[in-house]
This record gives C-alpha cells, sequence and structure tokens, in this order.
C-alpha cells in the first residue's frame, strides 16, 4: 500500500469586498431597502436636530460678563454666564457660596478621593486591598472633617448647608459604599440553607424594594424624627444617608443574587469536595464568580442611585438639580432654568457614562473565560 | 492524627457502607446499599442511567445526605457533625464529569487552593507539590493558564491533579470521561490507570470496560438503586449471573 501525503493549502485574506470599509457601510446601513430608509430618515432627523443644538449651545451661546446683561442682549444661544457665576454654588452648595474661601476644603476632600481611587484603579500600583479598606472606612471621617469644619476648628458648614455636585457625589459614594456589603450579605442570606436567615433576608429585601425611594427619605426625614426624643435630633444628610443604603442594599443583593444563581452547581461541588468551609467557599469561589456576572447589574444600580439622589430635594436638600432649580429661581437669573438643567444633566451623564466604561473594562478584565 | 484513630484503621477498610437508603423526595433511589471497600481496591460501578450510582458515590463525601443507614470513611463515620464531614472530605477526593474547575484561577491557583485553605499549608510547599501533580499528569506546561484555554481532555487531568494535591486516601470519580470527545478519553484513563498503579483506592463509576478490564479488582452493576451484582471483572463480563446484568452488558457492548 502505498501513502499519498497530504499538502495542505496556505491560508488566504478574505475577499475584499466582505471585509474594507466600503463592505462596513454597506452591510451597517444599505443591506435592504428597509435598511437603506431608515438611514436616510436617520441622517435627516440628524440634520434637523444637531445643526440648532450646535448654535444654541456653543456658536451662539454667551459666556462673557458677570451678569445677565450680555445673555439679554444675545437670546439665540444659550446663557453660560449663569453657570460660570453660580459655578461655586452648583458645585459645592449655599455654604461654600457664601464662604467661597472655604472652597479648599471640599476640593481637597474630592482631590483625596480622586487620589484614592486613581490608586485603586491603576493596574500596577500594589496593596490595593488596604487602599480600598482606607477608601471605605477611614476616608469618609476625612472628608467629613473637611467639609463640616468642626473637628478640624475650621469655620463649621452645616450639613444642610451642603449642597451642589459635592452632595451628590456625597450621597452616592457613601450610598454606594454602604449598600454594597450589606447586599452581598442579604443576597447570600437569602440562598441560605437556615430558613431563618433566609425569611428574614427575603423579608429585608422586598420591604425596602416595595417602597419608592421618595418615600423613604420622606420617612427617614419626617417620620422617624417624631419617634424620637427632640435631644436626639441626628443629622438630616445622615437620616438620608441611611434610607438611601438600605434601600440601595436591598437593589444591590438583588443583583448579585442573580450572579449567585448563574453559578454552576459543580462548582460549590468542587469547593465542598476539597474540604473548603463555608465562608471559604463563598469568598474565594462563589463570590469572584458572581460578582463579576453581576456587574452589569450592579453597576445599572448604582447609576440609578447616583441618579435618584436627586429625590432628596423632597427632604429640602439641595444636591445637584435642588441646587440648579435654586440657582435658576433666583432673581439675578430668573429663567435660566434650561441651562441650569442641561449643565446638571451634562454633570450626571458624565459620571455615569465613567461608571458605565470602567464597569465595561473590568469585565473585560475579569473575563477568563476564553470564549469567542 | 492521634493514636486512638490510628486504631480503628488498622484494619484495612477504607469505606463501609450498611444498609444504605437514600430518597429524592418520595423517588427512593438508594436501596439498602450493603458495601465494603478495602485499602487499596478498585471498584468500578456501572449501570444504566437513574441506577443510583452517582447518587452512591456522593454520598461517600457527603455531597448527597443520605436518610437511613452507616457510612464510614476511613475510620471515621458520616452523619450530620460538621467536623467529620470535613474530615472526610479532606482525605476522600473527588473526580467529576465536567470536571468544575474553578474558571476564575489559573491551573496553578486551582490545584494550590484546597492545600493553602484548608491543609493550611505554605503557598511555596503548594505550588511545588502541584506542579509535581501537573508532571504526573503530563500538563506543567498549563500551569498559568485559565481553565477555559484547556481542551477538555486537559483540563480533566488538571481536576485529578487538584484532587490529588490535597492528598487523599481514596478517590471518587464521577464519569469522568462521559463529558470528552473520544480522542480525549484515553489520556484521562491513562493518568487513572497509573493512579490505580500506584496503589490508590478508587472508586469510579465509569462505562469504560476497557478501563475496568484492566484496573478493576471488582465490578459493581447496579440497576434501580440496587446493588444487583458484584464480581471480578472477567467473571462480571464473561459470566453474568443476573439477566439485568446481561442485558446491561449485551447493550453496551454491541458495537
Amino acid at each position: 500500500m502505498t501513502s499519498v501525503q497530504h499538502i495542505s493549502k496556505p491560508d488566504r485574506l478574505p475577499p475584499i469586498s466582505q471585509s474594507g470599509p466600503i463592505a462596513w457601510v454597506r452591510e451597517r446601513f444599505f443591506s435592504s431597502i428597509g435598511n437603506t430608509i431608515l438611514t436616510f430618515i436617520g441622517l435627516y432627523l440628524l440634520y434637523l436636530i444637531v445643526p440648532p443644538m450646535l448654535n444654541w449651545a456653543i456658536l451662539d451661546a454667551n459666556i462673557s460678563g458677570t451678569d445677565r446683561s450680555v445673555c439679554d442682549a444675545n437670546r439665540d444661544g444659550a446663557c453660560w454666564t449663569f453657570i460660570k457665576v453660580r459655578i461655586v454654588q452648583i458645585m459645592f452648595g449655599l455654604f461654600y457660596s457664601a464662604n467661597p474661601d472655604q472652597i479648599w476644603r471640599p476640593i481637597m476632600a474630592f482631590a483625596i478621593l480622586g487620589g484614592l481611587i486613581t490608586a485603586l484603579l491603576l493596574p500596577w500600583i500594589p496593596k490595593k486591598p488596604y487602599i480600598g479598606a482606607f477608601t471605605i472606612f477611614v476616608f469618609p471621617f476625612i472628608a467629613y472633617a473637611l467639609i463640616h469644619g468642626e473637628w478640624l476648628g475650621l469655620k463649621v458648614a452645616e450639613s444642610d448647608t451642603w449642597g451642589g455636585l459635592m452632595l451628590t457625589l456625597i450621597l452616592a459614594f457613601i450610598g454606594i459604599a454602604a449598600a454594597f456589603p450589606i447586599g452581598i450579605m442579604m443576597a447570600l442570606g437569602r440562598q441560605s440553607d437556615l430558613p431563618i436567615i433566609r425569611y428574614l433576608c427575603v423579608l429585608y429585601i422586598e420591604l425596602w424594594r416595595a417602597a419608592p425611594l421618595i418615600t423613604i427619605l420622606f420617612m427617614a426625614s419626617v417620620m422617624i424624627p417624631l419617634f424620637f426624643p427632640a435631644e436626639l435630633d441626628f443629622d438630616k444628610v445622615l437620616r438620608a444617608l441611611i434610607g438611601i443604603s438600605l434601600f440601595q442594599s436591598a437593589y444591590t443583593a438583588e443583583a448579585i443574587r442573580g450572579g449567585l444563581q448563574a453559578i454552576p452547581k459543580g462548582q460549590y461541588e468542587a469547593a465542598d469536595a476539597l474540604g473548603l468551609s463555608y465562608w471559604k467557599k463563598t469568598i474565594l469561589i462563589i463570590l469572584p464568580q458572581a460578582l463579576k456576572i453581576s456587574i452589569p447589574g450592579i453597576v445599572n444600580t448604582f447609576i440609578t442611585l447616583f441618579k435618584d439622589t436627586s429625590l432628596v430635594s423632597i427632604i429640602a436638600l439641595t444636591e445637584l438639580t435642588g441646587i440648579t432649580r435654586f440657582a435658576a429661581g433666583s432673581l439675578e437669573w430668573k429663567g435660566k432654568l434650561i441651562e441650569g438643567y442641561v449643565f446638571a444633566a451634562f454633570i450626571y451623564w458624565c459620571f455615569c457614562f465613567s461608571m458605565s466604561r470602567y464597569a465595561s473594562s473590568l469585565e473585560r478584565k475579569l473575563d477568563t473565560s476564553h470564549r469567542n | 492524627m492521634n493514636a486512638q484513630t490510628q486504631q480503628i484503621n488498622s484494619t484495612d477498610i477504607a469505606i463501609s457502607v450498611e444498609k444504605l437508603n437514600k430518597w429524592y423526595g418520595r423517588f427512593h433511589v438508594l436501596k439498602d446499599i450493603d458495601l465494603t471497600i478495602h485499602k487499596g481496591e478498585k471498584i468500578v460501578v456501572c449501570g444504566p442511567s437513574g441506577s443510583g450510582k452517582s447518587t452512591l458515590i456522593r454520598c461517600i463525601n457527603h455531597l448527597e445526605v443520605h436518610q437511613e443507614g452507616k457510612i464510614i470513611v476511613d475510620g471515621i463515620e458520616l452523619n450530620n457533625d460538621v467536623k467529620h464531614i470535613d474530615e472526610i472530605r479532606r482525605e476522600v477526593g473527588m473526580v467529576f464529569q465536567h470536571f468544575n474547575l474553578f474558571p476564575h484561577l489559573t491551573i496553578l491557583e486551582n490545584l494550590t487552593l484546597a492545600p493553602i485553605w484548608v491543609r493550611k499549608m505554605p503557598k511555596k510547599e503548594a505550588e511545588t507539590i502541584a506542579m509535581e501533580y501537573l508532571e504526573r499528569v503530563k500538563i506543567p506546561e498549563q500551569a498559568d493558564k485559565f481553565p477555559g484555554q484547556l481542551s477538555g481532555g486537559q483540563q480533566q487531568r488538571v481536576a485529578i491533579a487538584r484532587s490529588l494535591c490535597m492528598n487523599p486516601k481514596i478517590m471518587l470519580f464521577d464519569e469522568p470521561t462521559s463529558a470528552l470527545d473520544p480522542e480525549m478519553i484515553s489520556e484521562v484513563l491513562d493518568v487513572m490507570i497509573s493512579l490505580a498503579e500506584s496503589g490508590m483506592t478508587m472508586i469510579c463509576v465509569t462505562h469504560e470496560m476497557g478501563f475496568a478490564k484492566q484496573v478493576a479488582d471488582r465490578v459493581i452493576f447496579m440497576d434501580a438503586g440496587e446493588i444487583v451484582e458484584q464480581g471480578l471483572p472477567e467473571e462480571f463480563f464473561n459470566n453474568a449471573q443476573n439477566e439485568r446484568t446481561k442485558l446491561f452488558l449485551s447493550q453496551i457492548l454491541a458495537h
């Protein structure tokens, strides 16, 4: 018998009509008659919307001057002068706009936070667990000392005079940081084999999830003081924070539970068979995988929370949205609500978009499944 | 281990199962199972699907909870005492049909996790031992990859090495080759054969009859939750007594 040697054919590139830029455009925009029509309708809508927006927001906009005279002279464009003049108020709230010489305090607090977060995000910086623990357990006190001022002997800024983006960030950051561990515990508890723990966790989650945040904030602010003696009047921002954290933890718990349920039973069994205890199994095997799966859901709840902080205006706290309305309601800047809200929306968008981008990069980084 | 337990262990019985009964809901999966396995013995368990063979070996390391009967593993009785369960699981390794490697950890981390966290072994030592076992299953070059980058056969060999890193006295195999592509079965069986030759006590649920003939000291046939027949491999394959065994053998050996 003679054997025949097989000679493999060399690899070739795909034909240019299927991989070049023309193919790219054709496939995405003109793949059928229907899609071609949609492409043209889309282009027409862009033509209708984009140029006037550009004109209003940039080309015809006013930013010079320190009062509304410039804006009143040119009514075609946006009045960014308003934002420029009121920027300290919009960023830091009433106390700091009344005491502009003190704004180094919140700026310093957020610079420290920015440094810590950067250190946490950069892959080559070591000792991340310590930095993380410092950010969560120590930094809030530093920030409080700086922003409130009493501990450092600075001019005291009572918390109900905090406001603007600063208050939004305080509420969101602490709300997220507090809700995350509670959420993990509740999600684990809901999966527990012990009925009492399970029912308590279900009760907790369903209770907070069933109430709208606005109701919870209202109760935290108005009703709780009714049940406590007047001397025990604790801080209004703190009350809002507790309400937000508990509310948020229920949503975080549900997002994490989704991840927990996606972990195959075999992972639990393999960990059990190796003799790992419940907590070692949970911390080393189950949670790392479950949290990775839940990243989109968790980030979704964080983004929602970030925007929902605007609801604290119901209890007379002036965070970003509230302070914008306040500033645009002043006699001096009456009627500039649109500029204010567009600016606030832009800030919300920047933060939410960065959270979402960071989450997807984290998802890619943690992906070890090596599926295509 | 103290002297007293040593004495109990001095008999050569690795596992003894007495009047074991288990139900899933109202479904009676295991019926009055009696089984004694000696140290160093290699047992192959076979039988049609749903016969309870996987459930039986999963009872041995308490992945399944039995309702009646007695299981003694390495001198320790398996009851609801968590300490006993942990003790037994440290001594009993298990290999699963779907490998169940931890996908978020590298191969080396998969192997060192339990020695470090359960046996409190220093990381360096655990890594040295892990590399020895990876050599033994012939894939040391994959140590820094993730399970998702390996073929099924390689993953299963890693799973075997992962169990061996705990230095178990008994190994349980739950259909270790059933999820593999045909060309990968032999690489896994080769590892299992060399493990058998090293004197490990093994219980394998498998339909690889060639493997059974080559290494088994005893073949057990289960059907409908009962041990229907057991014996030496040559007797079992050539001279089965029970009708159900004959039917089963004719079905799996037909091709």
